[in-house]
């Protein structure tokens, strides 16, 4: 059996007796692009938030590399190497572009209180390479132009890149991207899907929720579909799209 | 001569005051109205240790900070459960209870007659007993101070503040531990404000509970809102527009019994004349807003 980098088991979690998911359970290979799709509220983003750690899951298990992360806090998570985006976009308005990167960053010496004080030379000069890098992330995705800008001045397909580019600031090894090209133009979605795409190439593994199947289809190498917190099918993309319960669901 | 030296003092001190209060609410967005019970705790410190042990100014002060600087780590600590406006109810219980442990426990404190006969501070052998002398050590501890708050806000650390601030999801989304950031930030707001406390007990020679109520945090909370939450000069300018606001009154030829009415009025009208109109104050950018409002 082949190493999972992540493995979901069994995981159920009710909302006031609905149920977001229900006895779920999937694994991510190292180097993968898994797309989740599936109707609004079949739990996309709920498993998301439970693999994040914001929400503790009623039942069931999270293992990252083989260790429980189940109900660990969101911030320790990211820094065990998850790492994920918003639906709703989240980021910092009132601060830089390239402040948001720097802020996604880790094990940053300078975040330490006592090194403010104590140590700023070792800081600074791990600040000016962190600031280095930033600027790189940026000039790769095409946005080193609005570095020093307020991010909330970004046109909204600008921001849902941000939000990417903070996310693979964090060097996670996997990433959660919720909805990365929803509502944006054409261009930018074939921009976000070739970085998407060239992640495995970094040994990162992805999962991907989308409502844009033909994004799905383009950059997933496996697709599972869900419907009220359940796997209703899982395959290639080819044999997900054929799936009939697929069609069904999407026809509806 | 004397006069104009007192007010550099209290601009000084309440620069203090507000520039701690800042790092808290300005920079980190934590609303709290338990200021001035911070203040009062570095005061009462400082003075019960004069007092009774004749402990040297240095350690009185060390004491000071360290104390208050627990406590602040105490009020922090709610703030990772309980949010926006109840915590601002949080705060103010703790501001609530300090005042009253300080006016009824008399045996310790002095209850409301205070505690008087604070003596003059000695540094390095060195006794301070003109005015312009305590405005050198005020002013040497308040450039301290803003020396620290600025070596805070440029940091990564200070930029974590700020981004906990905006949004504490994404804060956590990027790896950093919202808890202990918001615990520090309040341990060395509470441990500023009671070097403040200690600076104003010194200077008094004579200290009671009533400089350390709810309207001495509000009117710390409307320092910082009218010369800029999140601002580094906001403090001081807010500092030094409401030391002076109340003297110009004095000028204008106001009997004193009047001005001093007139002056909690003149604050409540600023403070809601700002908001209304400029919530980010002279030179603040951060405006206290319903979080939900603001999205």
């Amino acid at each position: 059996m082949s190493h999972r980098v992540l493995e979901v088991k069994r995981l159920g979690k009710n909302f006031d007796g609905i149920k977001a998911l229900a006895d779920f359970s999937c694994s991510l290979q190292p180097e993968e692009i898994l797309g989740l799709i599936g109707p609004n509220g079949a739990g996309k983003t709920t498993l998301f938030n439970v693999a994040s750690g914001f929400i503790a899951p009623d039942t069931g298990k999270i293992l990252f590399n083989n260790n429980d992360i189940t109900s660990a806090p969101p911030h320790r998570i990211t820094r065990l190497g998850i790492s994920r985006t918003f639906q709703n976009l989240r980021f910092i308005r009132q601060i830089s572009v390239l402040d948001n990167v720097l802020l996604s960053f880790q094990d940053q010496p300078g975040e330490k209180l006592r090194n403010v004080f104590f140590n700023w030379p070792q800081c600074r000069e791990q600040e000016n390479s962190n600031r280095k890098e930033a600027m790189t992330l940026l000039e790769e995705t095409g946005l080193s132009h609005k570095a020093g800008d307020p991010a909330e001045g970004l046109s909204y397909g600008q921001q849902k890149l941000l939000s990417l580019v903070c996310c693979l600031a964090t060097r996670s090894e996997v990433l959660l991207l919720d909805e990365p090209v929803a509502g944006i133009a054409p261009e930018r979605i074939d921009q976000i899907l070739r970085i998407i795409r060239s992640l495995p190439e970094q040994g990162k593994s992805v999962i991907l929720i989308e409502h844009n199947l033909d994004a799905v289809m383009q950059v997933c190498d496996r697709v599972i579909f869900m419907d009220a917190g359940r796997k209703v099918s899982e395959g290639t993309p080819e044999e997900v799209r054929n799936d009939p319960r697929v069609i069904e669901a999407y026809i509806d | 001569m004397e006069y104009l030296i007192h007010i550099l003092i209290l601009i000084c001190l309440y620069t203090i005051l507000s520039a701690s209060l800042n790092l808290i609410a300005g920079y980190t967005g934590l609303l709290s109205i338990a200021h001035a019970a911070f203040y009062g705790v570095g005061a009462y410190v400082a003075a019960l240790m004069a007092l009774h042990l004749q402990s040297s100014f240095l350690l009185n002060i060390i004491c000071a900070i360290v104390l208050s600087g627990l406590l602040g780590a105490l009020v922090g600590i709610p703030s990772l459960r309980i949010r926006d406006d109840y915590f601002v109810i949080v705060t103010f219980a703790f501001q609530v209870i300090t005042f009253s442990i300080l006016n009824n426990w008399v045996s310790f404190t002095g209850g409301p007659m205070g505690l008087p006969g604070i003596p003059q501070p000695e540094l390095f052998g060195l006794k301070i007993s003109s005015h312009l002398g305590f405005l050198a050590l005020i002013g040497f501890f308040c450039v301290v101070t803003l020396l620290i708050t600025r070596q805070i806000v440029l940091s990564p650390f200070g930029r974590v503040l700020k981004a906990i601030r905006e949004d504490e999801v994404f804060t956590q989304a990027a790896g950093k531990n919202v808890a202990t950031f918001k615990v520090l930030v309040f341990v060395i707001g509470a441990g500023m404000a009671s070097l403040a406390g200690v600076m104003y007990a010194y200077y008094i020679s004579f200290i009671d509970p009533t400089s350390f109520t709810v309207m001495e945090s509000i009117f710390i909370i409307s320092i910082v809102i009218i010369g800029g939450a999140g601002s580094f000069w906001g403090p001081v300018v807010g500092a030094i527009v409401l030391v002076l606001l109340p003297e110009l009154l004095r000028f204008v030829g106001m009997p004193s019994s009047i001005a001093a009415n007139i002056r909690q009025i003149l604050y409540g009208g600023l403070l809601v004349a700002f908001m209304m109109w400029r919530p980010r104050g002279f030179l603040g950018e951060y405006a206290f807003q319903n979080k939900e409002a603001r999205e």
